[in-house]
């Protein structure tokens, strides 16, 4: 797919909570496919400090309306500028950027997302049902307070939740939920976002119960197109560019 | 119509806009986006005898207007470039310059004895001034002596134009320059990134793997400037200067300040088609300022 540079229009920007917020971003030509766990690497005006693009990754397209929806946590000081941009503003981005999830043979799939991982995973689970798949969402938040846009995850699939302190599904994190320590229920395939640690655990569980999966990375980068070399994993190949080979690996190529 | 042709030291440049080292890929990387045909050249990733897996993760940090980088020439090695790189890249209508590097002298010797048989490169970029490999690297561009050494090996090997590119890190850079003409360089291209370092306070780690790494962006624009004037009043061979160029504008102030040419580096990373904003934005300087000929421009510093 040809990557491009482009100024998109703000349709909305939405708070939805002290760290996240959402934008719908309306394009000004027709958009090109995007993949699931494709990423966008948008560019941030007036934040002297921010100097490169933020890679961000795609929550929701919709091509009908050309638009593309990012949902974007409040990290630093140029996630905090982006989440002031008003309607009507123009945002530029380098898109689409990186490979994409696998296609799933069947619907024993399970998409997890941990905090911001979530991100992607709904358009993952949108893409996947155009092709006639039906997934199921873990999604783990610290709290009830933290859980994002779960009436629009529930149109997707069976969505189920852990919250750290218990307030909302099972207590602990993604991987303490019954989904993943019961003998009965079997996935062919994991999809997941969220932080390393989580992602390694679920890695390793998958890899013990011989179930297929793939993890997207956010390690950080600049160019966000293959030429700075500086987001690198290191995978049974050697150094791999998260922005071009990934975001999305096989846990078992990855050394981590 | 203005003229931006370039002699440079006899290699023909369509125009001044070159890109930088280790921020252009082996220009493929930046198809979708730029007309590799309308650059004067692109200088492809530092290139060494062996293959290198560079420096562990994390290798970057954003710093203000810049950004540290401790790649650490990550490449596969001169003959992977030669045997299937190469023929990917040779057809473009573009001069395409390796830049080289090295542990030891007989490492650039014996890349650079393998990169003069390519036909279709017209140039190397002698990189004496990495600052993130442990040996070779920047050790050959901080002392005359060892820049000497380095350049004269390379010299009797390598046949077509030689540019090295020299180290900020330096206290007078312009001895390092004056040592490597002597040599017969036929160019020197700077600068190199500068050393630096960041550290998060929340976890008083440092943000790099190695600790320190090389600072570019706009942050270094005004010391690359300076050491462009200096070295280009003190030597004859051109000057092909970087550093934290990001705009047209910045582009002209090089040129005022004595480069013949220039080189697009970190502007890449933020807009993948900077090299021709920055080569439209020079002709449109032309045309505003009336200046016909782009060599008219170059050390027309006025005082």
């Amino acid at each position: 797919m040809k990557k491009q540079t482009c100024d998109f229009e703000v349709v909305y920007n939405i708070s939805l909570s002290d760290d996240y917020f959402l934008l719908k971003l309306l394009a000004e030509d027709e958009l090109p496919n995007i993949s699931p766990a494709q990423f966008v690497e948008v560019r941030i005006d007036g934040a002297p400090n921010t100097f490169l693009r933020r890679p961000i990754s795609v929550h929701d397209v919709n091509y009908e309306k050309n638009t593309i929806s990012l949902l974007v946590r409040i990290a630093g000081e140029g996630t905090a500028k982006l989440s002031q941009i008003n309607k009507g503003d123009l945002l530029n981005l380098v898109f689409p950027l990186g490979n994409s999830f696998s296609m799933p043979d069947n619907d024993n799939i399970l998409l997890v997302g941990g905090g911001c991982g979530v991100a992607p995973m709904l358009y993952t689970a949108k893409y996947f049902m155009n092709f006639g798949f039906s997934p199921t969402f873990l999604l783990g938040y610290k709290d009830k307070e933290s859980i994002l846009r779960s009436d629009k995850f529930a149109k997707y699939g069976n969505v189920f939740y852990t919250t750290e302190d218990g307030s909302f599904g099972e207590t602990g994190n993604v991987l303490d939920h019954s989904l993943l320590n019961s003998d009965k229920i079997h996935f062919d395939k994991i999809y997941a976002c969220g932080p390393q640690p989580m992602l390694k655990a679920l890695g390793n569980l998958a890899i013990e119960k011989n179930i297929t999966c793939e993890v997207s990375l956010e390690n950080l980068m600049a160019c966000g197109i293959g030429a700075c070399l500086c987001c690198v994993q290191d995978t049974i190949d050697g150094h791999k560019c998260v922005c071009t080979d990934g975001p999305v690996f096989n846990v078992k190529k990855l050394v981590w | 119509m203005v003229n931006l042709n370039i002699d440079f030291n006899g290699l023909k440049l369509k125009n001044p806009v070159l890109t930088a080292s280790g921020t252009f890929g082996y220009g493929l990387e930046f198809e979708d986006f730029v007309d590799l045909s309308r650059l004067g050249g692109f200088i492809v990733k530092g290139t060494t005898l062996l293959h290198r897996e560079g420096n562990p993760y994390p290798r970057m940090a954003e710093t203000a207007a810049g950004m540290l980088n401790a790649v650490g020439l990550q490449n596969k090695g001169v003959k992977v470039f030669c045997d299937d790189i190469y023929p990917k890249i040779e057809h473009l209508n573009t001069n395409i310059f390796v830049n080289v590097s090295g542990s030891t002298v007989d490492d650039y010797v014996a890349t650079a004895e393998m990169i003069n048989e390519l036909t279709n490169i017209p140039a190397i970029e002698l990189n004496i001034s990495c600052p993130n490999v442990k040996e070779g690297g920047m050790a050959f561009g901080t002392s005359c002596a060892s820049a000497e050494e380095v350049v004269k090996a390379v010299r009797q090997v390598y046949k077509k134009h030689l540019m090295v590119k020299l180290s900020p890190n330096v206290t007078d850079i312009v001895s390092i320059a004056q040592a490597v003409e002597n040599q017969g360089a036929d160019s020197v291209s700077l600068v190199n990134t500068f050393l630096g370092m960041a550290i998060d306070a929340k976890t008083r780690k440092p943000k790099l793997s190695t600790i320190t790494g090389g600072l570019s962006g706009s942050a270094i624009k005004p010391i690359a400037l300076r050491m462009v004037w200096q070295v280009a009043k003190a030597v004859k061979i051109p000057v092909c200067g970087l550093g934290g160029i990001m705009t047209a504008e910045d582009a002209i102030e090089f040129f005022l300040a004595g480069a013949s040419c220039i080189q697009v580096g970190t502007a890449n990373f933020i807009e993948p088609d900077a090299t021709i904003k920055i080569l439209e934005g020079i002709e449109y300087y032309c045309k505003k300022y009336g200046v016909k000929d782009i060599n008219e421009l170059i050390g027309s510093l006025r005082s």
